[in-house]
């Protein structure tokens, strides 16, 4: 069984131009939305207090807001958690937050049947949330300019820029659906956002090694052509495995649980945004910027892959 | 031939999965719920205890799975939680004060593996329950304290030295002392006494006759390393008090501590027993008193009965000498003798108290009181934990001289009491205020699900995975599942031999997304094998080709997705953490796993013969 298999190359340069313009279409839209709208930051970036509480039947989410906003709660953001038997309670960062945990068990308890237990209650200070918003900013600063770096000492600096640009728009399109689903930005989707950018730059860098391979083969074609080849005969594995990847990522999404889905959501959307950006944009970039022949074939020509021992 | 295994390869892989095999298969034994049984105070479980307890369990029909003693420390496994339970409380009630129970979730792991040092993967809290703190230490008020002391201390220096001064005053904001003077002579002085008895500062004349004295950035630096080094010990002290098994006590960072506690559920105590404070107090035995009248309820009026913590009964004066946190510092040594010893250091305004006291005490003996709150069963109103101040009396010692800023405590047992008894003065002293900024409370049924969850979660991702390959790729599809599921036992071996690697729910889900990584070397080799044979190879050739030309493609993505694991693991905390450290292990035993063990089973089938044809 072969799935996009193509004897001839496929023109992808042919559409260098409109995916950069789409792409930064895509990115200034989900900048608009992540500015305007904002992005629903959770406990972990703003601090407070979360309750997750468990009811033998279902819950009344109503009764539940009535009670607490009687018992001084009145900003308690209440919602189903996973199932309707399981609740979460979310309050801001305030003065007496130590006690809330219990008090709004307490108050719960008394409006519902049955036992209410005590799952999880997690209480972050607002200054802590603060600095992991830094923090996390730095993390993803960081893993840029680090890959930015290995990219420019194993291939060249126009290919380094186009893939790092590639990531950049993985990763600001993936807040953008954040930003405009409403969907909660935890530190695990952070967490996958960083992983999103590890797994990303695999498939730029399999087409970056497949298109210095192919200078050194076809010696007559031209830069485009050399891309579109390279893009063409890794078109496959790059849809292969990032299908095999989603396939492990749906299975957590609909298994995992509640506390993952935003994790499992992050990354099955960027990956497809990834697998779309290292296809079309990566290389457009590099070779809008120049890229040449020359930048990745030294006068000593060394066969990559025939002096590495395998093990 | 082409595509023949040498033996090296056998080795490698037979050795690698043979050891990590061994070392993940503990993970298949179910935990024991147990109790662990601690004596406080640096004594030991001795049998007597065992045998105690065995026979308070047998007469309440409680029958134990296994009672092991070890090191000090008595394990004892039960077959259900309700039976753990109801041991505690048992245990509790026989056992009384000076133990101190922790209910425990024991691998049990059969001895021969055990034997091999092959034990289960640590579970995070949100695999199994627990609380977790993170504190900061509140240094502000830290340095404030040491700005305040030095006041005093400068005061009685010049004092001592016979300098005179106008003022000593405190500048807190910017960590310095100012010393004004009448004169130039005794500013000139003050200068030579102070620098000569404290290195660490800085002297500085400004005008009208001021001295300011400023921390050297050393000694700033060692200030606040020292506040959140004596707070860590304390709340390891009072850790090792509630009772907890298995619990973590962290730096984070420059001025937080992180708190895990497993198993444990109610915050509120738990947080009451960190925060409250320890202390200690220095009394004069009342000689004068009548120790057996004051047994029989005759206490005279201006003294006190105490215990020693042989149980032995003490009379002290009511009136303290000092209480203890006036102690900067405590270290155990040696005297002359050779008999251990403790050493003390006083703030200034302690020193002076001191000295004062003991002046008129020499040949009287005088007791050091250890005071702590510890936590009961009972609940207040609010349903807070009531906590009882128990009070010990910790030495008894004959005062040789006069005593000033620094003196000792002799007639210590032994160098591991003399170091008990100087951890237990630090502990006394809390430098700083400790203020907990992140509180996370999971509950042990969600740590219970949550397991299933991820474990569920990752079933069907590589049911889904293995499919796929199957279909795709055929027989080769089915090495390359092979060597998945290879990855996956090598990760969950390496996962259990490296310490302080911890599997959290993210962790979980950093192994699903390795089982996607490493498929993806497999097809990055399964195409290019299938390239070279549309590209007139041979069968051999292709296989050749395919695995070596992959391998600089494979290593090449992958570092960059260890990069970003390796500065995902120092920004995050707790779960995200686990999750970094899964993926980072993950790459490699996926490349390992990948190419070496998947082209094992390719060259052990199709290699080194004729094969007209793949199934790819």
């Amino acid at each position: 069984m072969r799935l996009l298999h193509f004897k001839e190359p496929i023109n992808f340069m042919r559409f260098k131009w409109p995916a950069i313009v789409f792409s930064t279409l895509l990115v200034l839209g989900s900048l608009f939305a992540v500015f305007t709208k904002g992005i629903n930051f959770g406990l972990d970036f703003t601090g407070g207090l979360v309750v997750e509480a468990g009811f033998e039947q279902q819950a009344d989410l109503n009764k539940i807001r009535d009670a607490l906003a009687d018992n001084g709660f009145p900003d308690a953001i209440v919602q189903y958690f996973g199932t309707t038997t399981e609740v979460m309670i979310r309050i801001a960062p305030r003065e007496d937050i130590e006690q809330a945990g219990s008090q709004i068990i307490e108050v719960i308890q008394k409006v519902e049947e049955g036992t209410v237990t005590k799952r999880r209650v997690e209480n972050v200070s607002a200054s802590v949330g603060d600095e992991l918003k830094e923090d996390g900013m730095l993390a993803l600063l960081a893993s840029f300019i680090g890959i930015m770096m290995y990219v420019a000492f194993r291939f060249e600096w126009r290919y380094s820029v186009g893939a790092v640009m590639a990531l950049v728009h993985d990763v600001i399109v993936t807040m953008g659906l954040f930003a405009i689903t409403g969907m909660e930005f935890d530190l695990t989707v952070l967490a996958a956002l960083l992983a999103l950018v590890g797994y990303s730059i695999n498939d730029t860098i399999v087409v970056f090694d497949r298109i210095r391979e192919m200078f050194r083969k076809l010696r007559d074609a031209t830069v485009e052509e050399t891309v579109n080849d390279a893009i063409t005969s890794t078109l496959s594995r790059t849809t292969i495995t990032s299908g095999t990847t989603a396939l492990s990522l749906v299975a957590l999404f609909y298994m995992g649980g509640p506390l993952l889905h935003g994790f499992a959501a992050a990354l099955l959307f960027g990956i497809a945004v990834g697998t779309y950006s290292s296809i079309f944009v990566a290389s457009s970039i590099a070779v809008f910027l120049g890229a040449s022949r020359e930048d990745l074939l030294p006068e000593v020509i060394e066969k990559e892959g025939e002096n590495t021992p395998s093990l | 031939m082409l595509n023949q295994n040498s033996i090296w390869r056998y080795l490698l892989v037979i050795i690698v999965m043979g050891v990590s095999m061994l070392y993940a298969l503990p993970n298949l034994y179910p935990n024991d719920p147990s109790l662990q049984i601690n004596a406080t105070r640096g004594a030991d479980v001795t049998q007597q205890t065992v045998d105690q307890l065995q026979k308070a369990f047998t007469e309440q029909g409680l029958t134990p799975k296994s009672a092991v003693l070890e090191k000090g420390q008595l394990l004892v496994r039960f077959l259900n939680t309700e039976d753990q339970l109801a041991a505690r409380e048992l245990a509790n009630k026989v056992l009384g004060d000076n133990f101190v129970t922790a209910l425990n979730l024991a691998p049990a792991t059969p001895a021969w593996l055990d034997a091999i040092g092959a034990a289960p993967m640590k579970l995070g809290l949100d695999l199994r329950g627990g609380v977790h703190f993170l504190m900061e230490v509140d240094m502000k008020t830290a340095m404030e304290k040491n700005v305040n002391d030095l006041v005093q201390a400068y005061r009685s220096d010049l004092r001592e030295g016979k300098v005179r001064y106008r003022a000593v005053t405190a500048d807190v904001a910017n960590l310095r002392v100012n010393l004004s003077f009448r004169s130039a002579e005794d500013l000139a002085a003050a200068k030579t006494l102070l620098s000569g008895k404290d290195r660490d500062m800085t002297f500085t004349e400004a005008d009208d006759l001021t001295l300011i004295a400023a921390f050297s950035e050393v000694k700033i630096k060692a200030l606040r390393e020292d506040a959140v080094a004596q707070n860590i010990t304390i709340i390891r002290n009072r850790v090792n008090a509630i009772g907890v098994a298995e619990p973590l006590v962290q730096r984070q960072g420059a001025e937080r501590i992180v708190v895990q506690l497993p198993g444990i559920q109610d915050t509120a105590r738990a947080k009451e027993i960190l925060g409250a404070t320890a202390t200690l107090e220095f009394r004069m035995v009342d000689e004068a008193g009548d120790l057996q009248s004051a047994l029989d309820g005759r206490v005279p009026p201006n003294a006190q009965l105490y215990t020693d913590r042989q149980g032995r009964p003490v009379l002290l004066q009511k009136r303290v000498m000092l209480t203890g946190n006036h102690i900067i510092g405590a270290n155990s040594s040696y005297d002359e003798y050779s008999r251990p010893q403790v050493n003390i250091d006083l703030d200034a305004k302690g020193g002076n108290t001191f000295s004062q006291a003991t002046k008129e005490a020499i040949g009287k003996s005088m007791a050091t009181v250890f005071i702590e709150y510890k936590p009961t069963d009972k609940k207040d109103a609010q349903g807070r934990t009531i906590l009882e101040k128990k009070e010990e009396v910790i030495n008894v010692a004959t005062i040789q001289a006069r005593l000033g800023r620094s003196f000792r405590i002799t007639g210590v047992d032994s160098p591991a009491e003399a170091q008990n008894l100087a951890l237990l003065l630090r502990a006394g002293a809390l430098i700083a205020p400790i203020q907990i900024v992140e509180e996370r409370t999971i509950g042990p049924s969600l740590g219970q699900e949550n397991i299933e969850l991820g474990t569920n979660a990752i079933m069907w991702g590589m049911i889904l995975t293995v499919v796929f390959m199957g279909v795709y790729y055929k027989g080769v599809g089915m090495v390359g599942n092979l060597a998945l599921a290879s990855n996956v036992v090598l990760l969950i071996g390496v996962l259990s031999m490296v310490p302080g690697a911890t599997l959290t729910l993210p962790g979980m889900a950093g192994i699903l997304l390795t089982i996607g990584m490493a498929i993806d070397a497999n097809v990055l080799i399964n195409e290019r094998i299938r390239e070279e044979l549309e590209a007139g190879r041979s069968v051999q050739q292709a296989i050749h080709e395919g695995y070596n030309r992959a391998f600089a493609t494979i290593t090449d993505s992958n570092i960059t997705t260890f990069l970003v694991a390796l500065i995902l693991f120092g920004l995050g905390s707790g779960p995200v953490k686990g999750f970094a450290v899964t993926l980072a292990l993950g790459i490699i035993t996926s490349i390992f796993t990948a190419v070496t063990v998947s082209r094992l089973f390719v060259n052990l089938i199709w290699g080194g013969r004729k094969v007209d044809k793949l199934p790819i």
